[in-house]
């Protein structure tokens, strides 16, 4: 019974993680036909901002105030991906716009720019992030425990989801970027500044994914090649819960995430992959488009 | 709209430019730092005043980690050589090619560095993937290879000195020391290629014959980060100990999971085979602090070579750098085949291997001798204890080196292991 529950959540967890990674990209993806395959690496900017303010706060700030750095680091590891979104959007992601093949493989090139220099900057080797002293440990309700990390994890994806919806569904912005995303013309026809929405999007997707970048610091490894490891699960949630709509990529995540551990469990962790990869595939045959696939301006082909 | 469209076209030739300049001044400062290459492309090994070597690493991919501290460790010892007058009266000539964490790559700079390169010797290698992937190419052409990582033995080619343990003196002590300290319920953790499943096999072999009992046995792919099931899983089994054979970045979220989880060293002692002090300030010592790792050699291994050679290390590259087992194994590499090459009066490769049998030399890990039988070398089992500041403390070590034997022959567990050669 406790490894049911365990494992149950495991699974809720491991998918957390993965909403936290996939969201940005159902926004950019959904948003403007974008294929950023540089997604993961925004999630690296986001680990190593984490890093440095870490850093920072352990040199220059006294000890009692040391936890203090993840709330610092939550934010500016969004502000910070944000900002290199922008400035990747303004230069090079403006031109790509309806052009998937064009933006995967440019988007792929910026993937090993920004690995390099996360290389010459930092170095090859991993870097270690100490997690806050109260995210010790674990809740412990009978002899099952749920670590404070995951839990903290939880937390914020949850609160991330919300954010975004309450900004695509009840702002003015949120109405206006759903407007351009289902229809540009008609958008730009009504005074939407078409140009400034993509941007502040793509920027936003690409804060997020920094986000996700601070979250994962506490679980796994921060060196050049962190973003290789999620992009590929962060695409299929997207695309399993299909492009542009945020309840399918907590649909796809939950499903990846609760999926890809339970046959972990039942069988091991390669052919566990192997599974739920196989999953998706059938399902993809059935809804190519995903489950809760909509209809908008980048999806008309 | 005019402006616009000669703004784009300025802005894509400035980018052009900018591009195109700077993929000519990489090219430049690649020339520049394999100034030794252009020199004496076509010079055979020894002629002339200088005497070329190759060393082939990892310096990109996800082994970098790893692998670019032993390419440091190789440098520093060719310069101390080079400072004491060289080998045969010339100065050692370096020639540094990247394995960029791929076994094709490997083989292809192995065949470049034999056969173009014409050097004496080749230090190199670290996961055993890359070694099978270049070993064809030394045997077929009668390169050296150094080879200065633990690995699961089964192989002695004629064309490879191995300085790191073989698996009698790395896993199969570890294995014992802790069955008579821990108990008898074991769980093996490792990646899924050649090395952890040989190991294991090992293992598994070794347990029946103490009367151990393999509680579990779980392979995660290379590169994977989610460690919740697997722990769960080990949580479950409830072993004494467990042994990881995990590389690379999986030995981060393995641990950071067990902590998380709550499991300390105190409720399951685990026992890494490669997880050392480089990988260690990747992880946080705070995760790994009293688990315990299976080596030769450590920072803090108490000789005066060892003193002397830490000190040397981290005068060249910097305080914050350690040293540990594939880094002393890499650096007594290039010490004995020079001492190899002094003694054979040649760097002729036949002639270096019979001069290499029997030569012994003071290493920072204590006295190591090469075995002639099977080109390997006699090194003293430690097994330690990760403290907090990240090095690790020795517990156990043998009083005299271990011969090494790669096939297990002196094991009688180990009959129908061996794979044919």
């Amino acid at each position: 019974m406790e490894t049911l529950i365990m494992q149950i959540f495991n699974g809720f967890s491991v998918s957390s993680i993965l909403l936290l990674a996939a969201l940005g990209l159902a926004i950019t993806f959904g948003q403007m036909g974008i294929i950023n395959m540089a997604h993961g690496e925004f999630i690296m900017i986001g680990a190593y901002t984490t890093y440095v303010v870490q850093n920072l706060f352990r040199t220059y700030l006294p000890k009692n105030v040391f936890d203090m750095y993840c709330i610092a680091a939550l934010f500016l590891s969004f502000l910070v991906a944000a900002l290199f979104g922008t400035v990747l959007e303004k230069l090079i992601i403006r031109h790509l716009y309806g052009k998937p093949a064009e933006s995967l493989l440019v988007t792929w090139g910026i993937s090993l720019i920004l690995q390099q220099l996360a290389r010459s900057i930092f170095g090859a080797p991993n870097v270690a992030v100490d997690a806050p002293s109260f995210l010790e440990n674990s809740l412990k309700i009978g002899t099952i425990s749920f670590s404070y990390k995951r839990l903290f994890i939880l937390v914020i994806a949850i609160c991330c989801l919300v954010g975004v919806y309450v900004l695509m569904y009840r702002t003015k912005y949120g109405r206006n970027i759903r407007g351009v995303m289902q229809n540009r013309d008609m958008a730009a026809g009504l005074g939407v500044n078409t140009k400034q929405v993509d941007s502040l999007t793509f920027s936003m997707g690409c804060g997020l994914a920094g986000l996700a970048g601070a979250a994962l610091t506490w679980i796994g490894a921060i060196g050049p090649t962190l973003g290789t490891n999620y992009i590929v699960d962060a695409f299929m949630s997207v695309v399993v819960g299909g492009a542009g709509s945020i309840l399918g990529t907590v649909f796809g995540s939950v499903f990846i995430g609760l999926g890809g551990t339970t046959f972990e469990y039942l069988t091991d962790a390669s052919l566990g992959k192997v599974l739920i990869f196989v999953c998706v595939i059938i399902l993809l045959q059935f809804k190519p488009k995903g489950i809760f696939a909509i209809s908008g301006r980048a999806l008309e082909d | 709209m005019k402006k616009m469209k000669l703004w784009k076209k300025v802005c894509a030739l400035t980018m052009t430019i900018a591009l195109g300049v700077s993929a000519v001044g990489c090219g430049a400062i690649s020339e520049v730092s394999k100034e030794d290459e252009t020199k004496a492309a076509s010079n055979s090994t020894s002629d002339g005043d200088t005497i070329k070597v190759g060393i082939l690493h990892s310096l990109s991919g996800t082994m970098a980690i790893s692998e670019t501290s032993v390419r440091d460790a190789e440098l520093l010892a060719i310069k101390e050589i080079n400072a004491n007058g060289g080998v045969l009266g010339k100065q050692i000539e370096v020639v540094v090619e990247d394995g960029a964490s791929d076994n094709a790559i490997f083989a292809e700079k192995a065949e470049k560095l034999l056969l173009s390169d014409n050097v004496a010797t080749v230090f190199g290698c670290w996961t055993s993937a890359s070694r099978k992937a270049v070993l064809p190419v030394f045997e077929s052409n009668n390169g050296l290879l150094w080879y200065p990582v633990q690995y699961e033995g089964q192989e002695s080619s004629p064309n490879i000195f191995y300085t790191g343990a073989a698996p009698n003196q790395q896993i199969v002590p570890a294995v014992e020391y802790l069955a008579e300290n821990y108990g008898k319920k074991v769980f093996l953790v490792g990646s899924d290629y050649v090395f952890p499943r040989t190991a294991n096999a090992i293992i598994k072999k070794q347990a029946e014959a103490l009367g151990l009992e393999v509680v579990g046995e779980e392979y995660t792919p290379m590169g994977h980060t989610d460690y919740t099931t697997t722990v769960n899983k080990i949580k479950q089994a409830d072993p004494d100990f467990v042994i990881n054979t995990l590389n690379g970045d999986s030995n981060v979220a393995f641990f950071k999971e067990l902590a998380d989880a709550g499991i300390s060293s105190d409720d399951i002692m685990t026992c890494s085979m490669s997880v050392a002090e480089e990988e260690i300030s990747g992880i946080g010592a705070s995760y790994l602090e009293g688990h315990m790792v299976s080596w030769n050699y450590y920072q803090t291994t108490d000789t005066p070579e060892n003193e002397t050679f830490v000190a040397a290390y981290k005068a060249e590259y910097g305080e914050g750098r350690v040293t540990d087992d594939p880094i002393e194994a890499g650096y007594i590499a290039v010490y004995l085949w020079a001492a190899a090459v002094e003694k054979a009066g040649t760097t002729d490769i036949d002639a270096v291997k019979t001069a290499a049998k029997g030569i012994t030399f003071q290493a920072p890990e204590g006295l190591v001798t090469i075995d002639g039988d099977n080109q390997h070398i006699y090194k003293s089992v430690r097994i330690g204890v990760v403290n907090k500041e990240g090095l690790i403390d020795e517990v156990y070590s043998t009083t005299e080196p271990v011969k090494p034997d790669p096939y297990l022959t002196t094991y009688d567990w180990a009959e129908g292991l061996s794979v044919s050669k």
